[in-house]
């Protein structure tokens, strides 16, 4: 079957999910907690908490809530959330680590898709189970061992996805920040393929680089650079899952912005 | 839905003025490239950087502060809601507003500010000139305009400097930083400690009345400080800009180039002699007259604002919010304009969060009859223009977000540069120090004691004055103490400063460690109300101190020195370690400072 979604878009226009709603091939996946989700979602959307995710990310536990969800091999599915874009980005990755390859991010948060009037429903779609493979995709997937490994390498780019203050404050030697807010335009979750790529220009990072992305500590945040960096073309993106707080009760090294009392600039 | 129920706000006032120019982020970027790859050297690249409006960071070549221009302080809500993204996506969630009415980004990466600039250019400001040997932001009182004892709103005037000076040739390698103050009245505007300060005068001259300034040339803060002296009893307004021409040109052919401690145009003024320079301004004022090829002008647009009152957001049934009247004493100054008033928002050392800084802007819409808000003096910001019946509607919206601090207009809202949060030159945590002061002080309702109230609290992180230490009723400078074979932080007090039309340097007074700074400050408080005459403030009785006028007990400096001796004795560091360690950190304090930008 072909995809319902043109696969050369890296995220999903919300005029064209729109369009698509009724159609039942698609697969929306809603990864607000289960409370929101009741109160009002995308129509046709299921729900997928994270939280439920994240219990057990084993390959076999996401499998099983794939064919729950009624994903096959070749259900598009579409993914969304209401903090920017964060959350549905680690189940993207997720389905991909499976070997799913029909999945994208939608462009906009769940408020601002309310705010644009679209189509929401209280309804909960029935749900036909579905048969899902597990053809594991190890080249997304960075662990702490492979990062200590491989992070010396010239060709290798490390990217701290979490706010400026935090990665001063430490992070992984070597790694650079780009805080996942930098990653959003003016309402929409990514910034153009254009921006983007200006981004990684001015910071002088390769296209060609194998980058490896991380955040606090369940690759949310990260998640999204992620996401973002494979949605422009990037061909070698890897997500460190288990981030900076795995790293640090490994007792990794760490680095620091020594010298300066950087948190005392904050109104917080 | 919600949403909808909201009334539709006029659209946003739009700015008189474009200042940015979109074509210098791309220069930016590209120069970066070119510096990383070793092709510019670092000197060079670093004047460059700063012309554009990034600052360098303490101890790193990774960062930049990126420091964005404010004309005369006049800011936009849209402009504002551009600076709360800009802070979330470069920097640290938080932005700062300077003691110059520029705003600041901290913690930059360098490779970032070409985006800043470019997302600047899309909302009409730039960062360019904010540093470097340049004409830096033009200020203006906050109140020009509203201020009741104004003679002329002079911002048409500050604004038409700044755009006539902003990437002129005249001005873009001056021997050191250039400084203009516009003010309404002496009370509210600086006018004498930088290099231009001018007060709006009209005088009556053949019968017609002229508009004018008084000009002060030559003051300015730093490792020495100086009084600016009036060029002439009044200057016309015709005359404004070849004054500023005939000024900076002195400035540029006579200043010092080479000693960099001393190259702003106060030394010059000082060396020369104050007539020999004036002589110098005025017969350089006339051959700039008399040698123009083509006639330049000021662009004044002095067209009013136009003043419309929002829809009326309160809710006249509601109760009076707990603290009104506190916050209203502390933070609201009438207008000359009947009905309306200034709100002054506090912050703390002048950081603002980027929801706040959305909130500002939106509370500016609801209730801001201009339109726009006014960066201050004193690291704040001034929304004019509420109308009587809105104060206290505005004040459970300003609660609400965090922004109500009381004692904006008192000695509670101390002002600290940024120290070593981020500056290269600091010694101590100037910033951090400034925020515990106002903690202590509102947590002692010391912003409603009307005795205070004309007092001010500046603290800057190191001998230059950033932070403005000379020309408060109690400035403080950081430095380095060492008792035994440990260091603590120790500051500089001085007393007495100001900045009105007696403007005075700050006496220095004792050297205080800074985990004691607090408590002198309590202690001066203290003396003075033990020793104080019925109708003495602070500041009037600190001013006799130090003058040695006083004939209570307390009669000069050095009975205040004896006082608070007890004080600031270093205890053993096993008996208390905190004595020596600076606010912000848990180690043992050490000097560790950088290269300074100022002189690049």
């Amino acid at each position: 079957m072909c995809s319902m979604i043109d696969s050369d878009m890296p995220i999903i226009n919300s005029k064209i999910l729109r369009e698509k709603l009724q159609e039942n091939s698609i697969r929306i996946i809603d990864v607000r907690r289960d409370q929101e989700y009741q109160q009002g979602h995308i129509t046709n959307a299921v729900n997928l908490p994270l939280a439920k995710l994240l219990n057990d990310d084993s390959p076999e536990s996401i499998q099983k809530i794939a064919q729950d969800l009624g994903i096959s091999n070749d259900t598009p599915v579409v993914v969304y959330d209401d903090t920017f874009g964060a959350l549905s980005s680690r189940v993207v990755w997720a389905l991909q680590y499976i070997g799913h390859k029909d999945v994208k991010l939608l462009d906009v948060t769940f408020s601002q898709w309310k705010d644009l009037g679209y189509e929401i429903s209280t309804e909960v779609p029935e749900i036909e189970p579905a048969t899902h493979s597990v053809k594991i995709n190890p080249e997304i997937m960075a662990t702490a061992e492979y990062l200590e490994k491989v992070k010396e390498n010239k060709n290798v780019v490390i990217i701290d996805n979490r706010e400026r203050l935090n990665y001063l404050e430490q992070h992984i030697p070597g790694a650079i920040n780009i805080p996942y807010r930098t990653l959003a335009t003016d309402g929409k979750i990514l910034r153009t393929k254009e921006g983007m790529k200006t981004l990684l220009k001015n910071r002088g990072i390769s296209e060609d680089a194998e980058i490896i992305t991380y955040c606090g500590s369940v690759g949310t945040l990260s998640g999204l650079a992620y996401y973002a960096l494979k949605s422009i073309g990037i061909p070698n993106v890897k997500l460190y899952v288990h981030s900076f707080k795995e790293w640090k009760s490994l007792e990794k090294p760490i680095d620091k912005q020594e010298n300066a009392n950087y948190w005392d600039l904050s109104a917080e | 839905m919600a949403q909808q129920l909201r009334p539709s706000k006029p659209a946003d006032k739009q700015p008189k003025i474009d200042w940015s120019r979109r074509q210098e982020a791309e220069n930016f970027a590209e120069t970066v490239k070119l510096f990383r790859q070793g092709k510019i050297d670092h000197d060079m690249f670093r004047r460059y950087r700063l012309q554009h409006g990034a600052y360098g960071t303490r101890m790193t070549d990774d960062y930049a502060m990126v420091r964005i221009k404010v004309p005369a302080g006049q800011i936009y809500p849209y402009q504002l809601e551009k600076i709360a993204q800009l802070s979330e996506m470069y920097s640290i969630g938080s932005a700062h507003f300077s003691t110059r009415e520029n705003i600041q980004l901290h913690w930059v990466i360098l490779e970032d500010v070409s985006e800043i600039m470019q997302s600047l250019a899309d909302v009409g400001m730039t960062s360019r000139e904010a540093c470097g040997n340049t004409v830096r932001n033009v200020m203006c009182s906050p109140l020009s305009g509203v201020c009741k004892d104004e003679i002329f709103d002079a911002t048409p005037y500050a604004l038409a400097i700044a755009r006539f000076m902003l990437r002129n040739p005249i001005c873009q390698g001056l021997p050191r930083k250039f400084k203009f103050n516009f003010t309404c009245c002496e009370k509210h505007g600086m006018i004498r400690i930088v290099d231009v300060g001018l007060l709006p005068q009209i005088k009556e001259i053949d019968g017609e009345k002229r508009k004018g300034f008084k000009i002060f040339l030559g003051g300015g803060l730093g490792n020495r400080s100086f009084v600016g002296h009036q060029l002439e009893d009044f200057t016309p307004v015709e005359d404004l800009l070849y004054t500023s021409m005939a000024v900076i040109r002195i400035f540029d052919r006579m200043g010092d180039r080479k000693n960099l401690s001393r190259n702003r145009m106060r030394y010059l003024v000082n060396d020369l002699g104050w007539e020999k320079f004036q002589n110098l301004v005025l017969k350089e004022r006339a051959v700039v007259k008399a040698t123009q090829s083509v006639i330049v002008k000021l662009n004044i647009d002095e067209s009013a604002n136009e003043i419309q009152r929002p829809i009326s957001v309160s809710d006249e049934s509601a109760s009076v919010p707990d603290g009104f009247a506190r916050w209203q004493k502390t933070n609201v100054e009438k207008q000359s304009q009947s009905g309306f008033n200034s709100v002054f928002i506090g912050l703390e050392a002048g950081d603002i969060t980027a929801n706040q800084l959305r909130s500002v802007a939106e509370i500016i819409r609801d209730y801001s009859a201009e339109g726009f808000a006014r960066n201050g003096f004193s690291q704040n910001i001034v929304i004019r223009y509420v109308h009587d019946d809105d104060l206290k509607s505005m004040y459970s919206r300003l609660i609400e977000n965090g922004l109500a601090k009381t004692g904006s207009l008192t000695m509670a809202s101390a002002v600290g540069c940024s120290g070593t949060t981020s500056c290269n030159l600091a010694l101590t945590n100037s910033h951090r120090l400034a925020k515990e002061v106002q903690r202590k002080f509102l947590e002692l309702n010391f912003d409603e004691d009307d005795d205070l109230r004309d007092s001010t609290i500046k603290i800057s992180g190191c001998p230059n004055s950033c932070g403005q230490h000379q020309i408060a009723t109690i400035g403080f400078y950081g430095g380095g103490g060492r008792h035994e074979s440990n260091m603590f932080p120790n500051y500089t007090m001085s007393l007495g400063g100001k900045f009105d039309e007696d403007s005075m340097l700050g006496h220095h007074t004792a050297r205080v460690p800074v985990k004691r700074i607090i408590p002198v400050i309590l202690k001066i408080i203290e003396l003075f109300k033990e020793n104080k005459q019925p109708d003495d403030t602070l500041a009037k009785w600190i001013d006799r101190v130090v003058k040695g006028n006083e004939s209570s007990k307390i009669t000069g400096v050095e009975d205040i020195k004896k006082e608070i001796a007890p004080l600031i004795a270093p205890p053993k560091v096993e008996d208390e370690p905190d004595f020596y360690m600076d606010y912000g950190s848990d180690t043992n304090y050490h000097t560790v400072t950088g290269k300074g930008e100022c002189a690049a």
